[in-house]
């Protein structure tokens, strides 16, 4: 139960795109085709389940024991995101050079994306129990497809919109993101954190 | 040493290994692979990923000429040397497709032969005498003379001939293209440096329209068309067109023009010359269009040069290669001895 609302809380409540203001850069740059951008929030969902559920362990198998946690966190984080960020790589790469392709160089910027590392803090910050942090993981990285896909359908729908010249492009982007980002803050009390 | 030290060796160590190991066993598993052209190809390129292709980046250019939708010479950084390069890659010849380009004007009609409607006193731009009710030239399609294409080309191979006409000079001219930009009625092409036929006209009004306005405009009486033995003459919008793929620069339409519209450097005209080398096969009879090749089976052939019109048809037939194209006046001197 404890787990399921944790699911939830991170996908709508606390979105780490639109409540935390995590990973813009993906949302973003991604955010001009929907099938491309809900490639990338399942390329990147992977990415941070594996990454959360291996920070735990690492966090808690290796640093705590050894008294290292405070400052080989980071690096540790990193050094798992990126392998993992590699591994994600090469199987889009095998299975679908198409979205290999369309994901271009967004797809290894996924290791400098901060919802991933952010999320690997928070499960060591808040220290969830493993079973919590599975959920908390794949529910951020649920409310990350869900985010950049909204944004996706927005903004295509958006090309046959009449959108003033200064406004157009990443001005106009922008306005939309606050605007979903205002949208999601009526979730906040749904559950309470 | 301390105790940190050693656990933070051991501890990203043994991550770094552990990792390190399974990304190197799922490279194997995973690995993808490539057209070892695409390497080589890649290699040749000059890697600035520049984009000057239209390609997203080296890599892009590679596959594209790979999957054949890239020609080799795609690299417009690389120039000649990197075509050649890659045309090894590729197994084919940079030929035709790496041939220099140069600026030809599509316009004739100079200050002795179109007239004006109107006198223009302004500043002495095409652009600016354009942006006048078009200009003071009598045809809307001709070339206005003031010479702005001369004054942009960085290489002065633009100079304004006594008749108020542009001359590109083909040995100097780079194909940079900055005329064909900048002429406000688009009268420049680049075409490689082989082409030697081209139309120097522009209007598509009808015949008698054309008439009233310039004297060596296409007036669209399609003789061209009809006469040339190669299909290469088109016909668009009231105007004689080349072809450029199937022209054999064999300029028989510009001796049929009855206007002059289509220019070509006609004295310079080739013309075939069968050497000793000729067994007498007969092949390049059958292909010359013109029936200017003489001579009986097994016997060494003659070319009338009267008749020849130096289309290099029976030059590429020839088996032997025994057929040689020069230039008309070399081709004299080469008949009397």
């Amino acid at each position: 139960m404890e787990a399921l609302l944790l699911f939830i809380g991170s996908v709508l409540v606390n979105n780490f795109v639109l409540a935390r203001f995590l990973g813009i850069c993906p949302f973003l740059g991604v955010s001009k085709k929907v099938e491309t951008a809900f490639s990338m929030g399942i390329a990147t969902t992977f990415v941070m389940t594996l990454s959360g559920v291996a920070s735990w362990l690492i966090q808690n198998y290796i640093l705590v024991p050894f008294g290292a946690e405070r400052f080989l966190q980071y690096v540790a984080f990193i050094l798992v995101i990126a392998s993992l960020v590699q591994l994600v790589e090469m199987v889009i790469q095998k299975t679908s050079p198409a979205l290999y392709q369309a994901l271009g160089i967004f797809l290894p910027l996924i290791t400098t994306n901060c919802a991933i590392l952010g999320l690997a803090l928070l499960i060591a910050i808040k220290q969830y129990s493993f079973i919590e942090s599975i959920a908390f993981s794949f529910g951020a990285g649920a409310g990350f497809t869900l985010a950049i896909t909204m944004m996706a359908g927005i903004r295509e729908e958006l090309q046959f919109a009449d959108v003033p010249k200064p406004l157009q492009g990443a001005a106009i982007t922008l306005i939309i993101a606050g605007l979903m980002s205002m949208a999601f803050m009526g979730f906040s009390g749904l559950i309470p954190m | 040493m301390d105790k940190t030290m050693i656990v933070s060796l051991l501890s990203m160590g043994g991550m770094g290994a552990f990792f390190g190991l399974f990304l190197a066993y799922a490279s194997k598993k995973f690995a993808i692979e490539t057209d070892p052209r695409l390497d080589a190809i890649n290699e040749a390129l000059p890697g600035a990923n520049c984009g000057a292709c239209g390609f997203p980046g080296c890599s892009g250019l590679a596959e594209a000429i790979v999957s054949g939708n890239a020609p080799v010479d795609g690299c417009p950084v690389g120039g000649e040397e990197v075509a050649k390069k890659i045309a090894k890659i590729m197994g084919v010849e940079a030929g035709e497709a790496g041939e220099r380009k140069v600026a030809r004007l599509l316009c004739r009609g100079g200050k002795a032969e179109a007239v004006n409607r109107a006198e223009y006193k302004g500043v002495m731009d095409c652009r600016a005498a354009q942006a006048v009710n078009g200009g003071p030239k009598g045809c809307k399609y001709g070339c206005l003379g003031f010479g702005t294409c001369a004054e942009v080309c960085p290489f002065g191979a633009i100079t304004m001939n006594e008749n108020n006409l542009p001359v590109v000079d083909i040995d100097k001219c780079t194909g940079c293209g900055k005329c064909v930009e900048v002429c406000p009625r688009g009268l420049f092409i680049l075409t490689g440096v082989s082409r030697e036929v081209h139309v120097g006209c522009k209007s598509q009004e009808k015949g008698k329209d054309v008439k009233k306005v310039c004297s060596v405009g296409c007036i669209g009486c399609k003789i061209c068309v009809k006469a040339c033995p190669f299909g290469a003459m088109e016909f668009e919008n009231n105007l004689a067109k080349v072809n450029y793929e199937k022209c054999t620069n064999c300029m028989v339409c510009v001796e049929k023009c009855p206007t002059g519209a289509i220019y070509s450097a006609f004295p310079n005209r080739k013309k075939a010359h069968i050497t000793e080398d000729c067994v007498g096969c007969g092949a390049c009879k059958k292909v010359c269009p013109v029936d200017a090749i003489e001579g009986e089976i097994k016997k060494l052939h003659v070319v009338n040069v009267e008749k020849c019109i130096g289309c290099s048809k029976c030059a590429e037939r020839c088996p032997k290669d025994a057929i040689e194209m020069i230039r008309e006046t070399e081709a004299e001197k080469a008949a009397c001895c």
